[in-house]
């Protein structure tokens, strides 16, 4: 019994990613076109050399149809994949299995989400039938809870809080204006940030992530195989997963200042990838910065700040875009926009532009050759989450 | 002995200062406060939190339910199963609505009191009207129930009672309306002026006292000048006529016989004769000997001179569905799940929570699998509604759906285990603070495709001064 991970067995060969906007104009389909092409075509394969697909969306369609009919796939396998948020990520970690698995030679990870033709602004879950008990805050209310316990926890002056978080966000807006994919690509300073009003706890709409149409996807071989489709292919290191079992939202001990599932995934990815010392070892980190607290918190649950130091490194700068460690150099959910089903496999397309150096040259981070690259995307909410950590590498051991 | 074992009046948080509404629409200013049921109380929610203080003083267990009001939930479903549940009434209780109609209350007391069983009477009522109107100036908002039965630690003993009726056309408002139609009321005054008063000389008999044995009367009605040939009748007596809580409550229908009832009661030395006289098409009354026990509390009288009068009259209007508010640009909750809401009625009405037999660890809600140590199907039932909590961090949701934004919300820590984030109510956000002690009360959360659907909430513990 154990996690052992595939670390070095597969490779990704083939990305592709929209834009992530409003996309009034595109549909689902659209967008699930847009992605496979482009990441066909960085693999230099046809749609058929795909032995097996499969689709991450939340809430954009249901079923191996959603993506076989406006693809017109001929007798493939396709399936469909949702945990949350890190559907994406999620979609992707089967595709990795299969192919490990020697069950195929090529399999295709596609995530996509069409959020924006809901009516509403913001998420909006499938009602599924319920006995009335259910909690309707808001996702950004409830990761809002994290503010104050990390403040009061740690000893930190609320409004001493309310920058730093307003610098995490004005760091991925200052990464995202550099990103012709990003939703939003505008700089935004600490003040201005400081100055937008509340609307869930202390969190103003310049906490919370974007709200974007979009589309992502991924090819995977086995390793022995990835430099016949690329001279830079990026190696899986290690993939791990943690569903929550809502314990936190039982027990009076949970403080609102760690997500134990991603602490939890953290460690079982270090373990896969062989990684003692993320903090010096990586080159970047793509995390889950649905609202700005999350990616505070994350930075100590990903070990790469002590607990209760997160804070003062978002201040030094440790995870700028020429920092110790950069952090959302793409611009995160927050200034890249998030929808939900291609989260996780977006993060993934920064990594791949960053480990091969194909970045633009004005967000192209100092670090990649130490030739690591973590992605963290999670679902839920403080206290009852998802999480995925992947690990990906330049180059096998 | 057969009487009163327990009674209990609830009177919600909000007040409306009646100048607010002379403010506003102009005319003569309004004198007073008035009660306001929150935008997720009704007449329900009313009498199951004055049943909930009713039953705490006494281990009695009813053997019926009756429910009045006259701003029932439903029409043709009953609403007294649903304060059944949320009472955790045991299953071979019998559990009806009194109505609708005003006079159903002191019917249903008068049934409780001549029947040989244990019976709880509930009512509740949410008066108002179109802007402006007496109902809403002079109407108040109140639960109010009491317990009554054989025990020898009765709270007032049951000496008569009498009853009077003849068809009149007084007020009337058809189902759904808003407005409640009156004749002049010169008419209905005279007509209820006799009623009263056969009623009374009835109940005199019944008890086999003169009126001059009686010490105080509350002399109840939709009209405030309908009892007064009865109230100087009485006076003349030598009988104190109590004052209805017209100056700060209002009249709160269905329930305002209950409400006096409970508030004598309170009042009451050991020996004391107290009476109450309930007109509402037709007439009865009820006299009672106080035996110095007092019920549960929190007492009326404490409950006035709590709550917050600070409430803007636009946002009652809005919480009535006078004015019309634009919702936040979210989805509206969907309708509950009848069989989901079935399988877990323990949970959802009665908030009962389950414990771990071996660990003792607490679930809210209730599971089959231990969070600690992972035993399964080894739990014990564990009732938390009248167990209060510490708010261990909150938040203030502007972007969520509400009948009336924002949602406060907070993380609940139960004394003695347990915790539940849980949304918090008859509070603004600016007076929340970690370490807050809350109580849980039975409350509407909202209601779609016609669905009322009820849970609880917290709110800050000890309210009206108990």
């Amino acid at each position: 019994m154990g996690s052992h991970g595939i670390k070095d067995r597969v490779a990704i060969v083939g990305m592709g990613c929209t834009q992530f906007r409003e996309h009034w104009d595109k549909g689902a389909d659209d967008l699930m076109v847009e992605a496979v092409q482009e990441t066909l075509a960085s693999a230099g394969v046809a749609k058929d050399d795909i032995d097996a697909w499969w689709l991450g969306t939340a809430q954009s369609g249901m079923s191996g149809v959603t993506l076989a009919a406006p693809l017109k796939l001929q007798g493939k396998p396709v399936t469909r994949v949702e945990n949350y948020c890190a559907t994406g990520s999620e979609a992707l970690r089967q595709a990795c299995y299969a192919v490990a698995s020697g069950a195929y030679d090529m399999a295709a990870a596609v995530g996509v989400e069409k959020v924006k033709d809901s009516g509403y602004q913001g998420l909006n879950a499938f009602p599924i039938p319920h006995d009335g008990t259910q909690r309707s805050l808001t996702a950004a209310a409830m990761f809002s809870l994290v503010a104050p316990a990390y403040a009061e926890r740690y000893g930190v002056d609320p409004g001493e809080l309310r920058r730093t978080l307003a610098r995490i966000a004005s760091k991925n807006h200052a990464n995202g204006a550099k990103n012709p994919r990003a939703q939003f690509r505008r700089e935004m300073d600490v003040d201005a940030i400081c100055k937008m009003p509340a609307v869930a706890g202390m969190l103003s709409v310049f906490d919370c992530a974007g709200v974007a149409d979009g589309a992502a996807a991924a090819i995977v071989v086995r390793a022995e195989d990835a430099y016949k489709y690329t001279d830079r292919p990026i190696f899986v290191k290690a993939l791990s997963f943690v569903a929550g079992n809502g314990a936190g939202l039982l027990d009076p001990e949970f403080d609102y200042t760690h997500f134990d599932e991603c602490e939890a995934a953290a460690k079982d990815a270090y373990h896969q990838a062989g990684i003692t010392d993320p903090r010096r070892e990586l080159a970047m980190a793509e995390v889950h910065d649905c609202f700005t607290p999350t990616e505070l918190v994350l930075m100590e649950d990903l070990g790469f700040s002590a607990r209760g130091q997160a804070w003062q490194d978002c201040e030094a700068g440790v995870f700028d875009l020429h920092g110790d460690l950069p952090v959302n150099t793409d611009g995160g959910l927050k200034s890249f926009g998030h929808p939900v089903g291609a989260s996780g496999l977006r993060m993934l397309f920064e990594c791949w532009l960053q480990l091969r150096k194909e970045a633009p040259e004005e967000r192209q981070i100092a670090t990649a050759d130490r030739g690591l690259a973590l992605t963290h995307n999670l679902g839920g909410y403080p206290g009852e989450m998802v999480s995925f950590v992947g690990i990906w590498g330049s180059g096998t051991d | 002995m057969r009487g009163i074992i327990g009674a209990g009046g609830y009177l919600p948080h909000w007040r409306l200062q009646r100048s607010s509404v002379s403010a506003v629409l102009g005319g003569a200013p309004g004198k007073g406060t008035r009660t306001v049921a929150s935008y997720d109380e009704d007449a329900l929610t009313m009498a199951v939190e004055a049943a909930r203080r009713t039953l705490r003083g006494t281990d009695a267990v009813p053997a019926a339910l009756w429910f009045a009001t006259t701003s029932p939930t439903y029409v043709e479903k009953t609403s007294a199963p649903i304060a059944h549940a949320a009472l955790r009434l045991p299953g071979d209780v019998a559990a009806a609505d009194a109505g609708p109609g005003l006079r159903g209350a002191a019917m249903a007391l008068r049934a409780a009191l001549r029947s040989t069983e244990t019976v709880l009477v509930a009512a509740g009522d949410v008066r108002t009207g179109p802007a402006g109107s007496p109902d809403e100036r002079d109407g108040g908002d109140a639960g109010a129930a009491v317990l009554v039965g054989e025990s020898d630690a009765l709270v007032g003993e049951f000496l008569g009672s009498g009853s009077a009726t003849r068809e009149f056309l007084d007020r009337w408002r058809a189902p759904g309306e808003l407005r409640t139609h009156g004749w002049e009321e010169r008419f209905g005054e005279q007509r209820y002026a006799a009623l009263a008063s056969a009623a009374w000389e009835s109940a005199l008999a019944d008890a086999g006292l003169d009126a001059a044995q009686v010490q105080r009367v509350a002399v109840v009605g939709p009209q405030a000048r309908a009892g007064a040939g009865l109230s100087k009748q009485l006076g003349a007596a030598g009988v104190e006529v109590v004052d209805t809580l017209a100056a700060t409550v209002g009249f709160t229908g269905a329930a305002h016989g209950l409400l006096l009832l409970t508030h004598l009661l309170e009042q009451a030395e050991a020996g004391q004769v107290v009476a109450l006289v309930s007109m509402a098409d037709g007439a009865d009354a009820f006299i009672f000997r106080a035996t110095g026990r007092r019920p549960a509390g929190p007492a009326v009288a404490d409950q006035l001179g709590g709550g917050d009068d600070s409430l803007a009259y636009a946002k009652y209007l809005a919480w009535r569905g006078v004015l019309p508010m634009n919702p936040p640009n979210r989805p509206e909750p969907a309708r509950m799940s009848a069989s989901a809401a079935e399988r877990r009625l323990d949970w959802k009405y009665g908030f009962v929570g389950s414990k771990d037999h071996e660990s003792g660890a607490l679930h809210l809600p209730p599971a089959r699998v231990s969070f600690v140590g992972g035993n399964v199907d080894d739990m014990d039932a564990a009732p938390m509604a009248d167990t209060t909590a510490t708010v261990a961090t909150f938040t203030v949701d502007s972007l969520a759906y509400s009948p009336s934004p924002p949602v406060v919300f907070a993380v609940c820590d139960f004394d003695g285990g347990g915790r539940l984030p849980v949304e918090l109510t008859d509070v603004r956000a600016d007076q929340v603070s970690i370490g807050m002690q809350v109580e849980m009360t039975f409350r509407r959360l909202n209601t779609a495709d016609g669905i009322a659907n009820y849970f609880w909430k917290a709110r800050p513990a000890a309210q009206g001064g108990a």
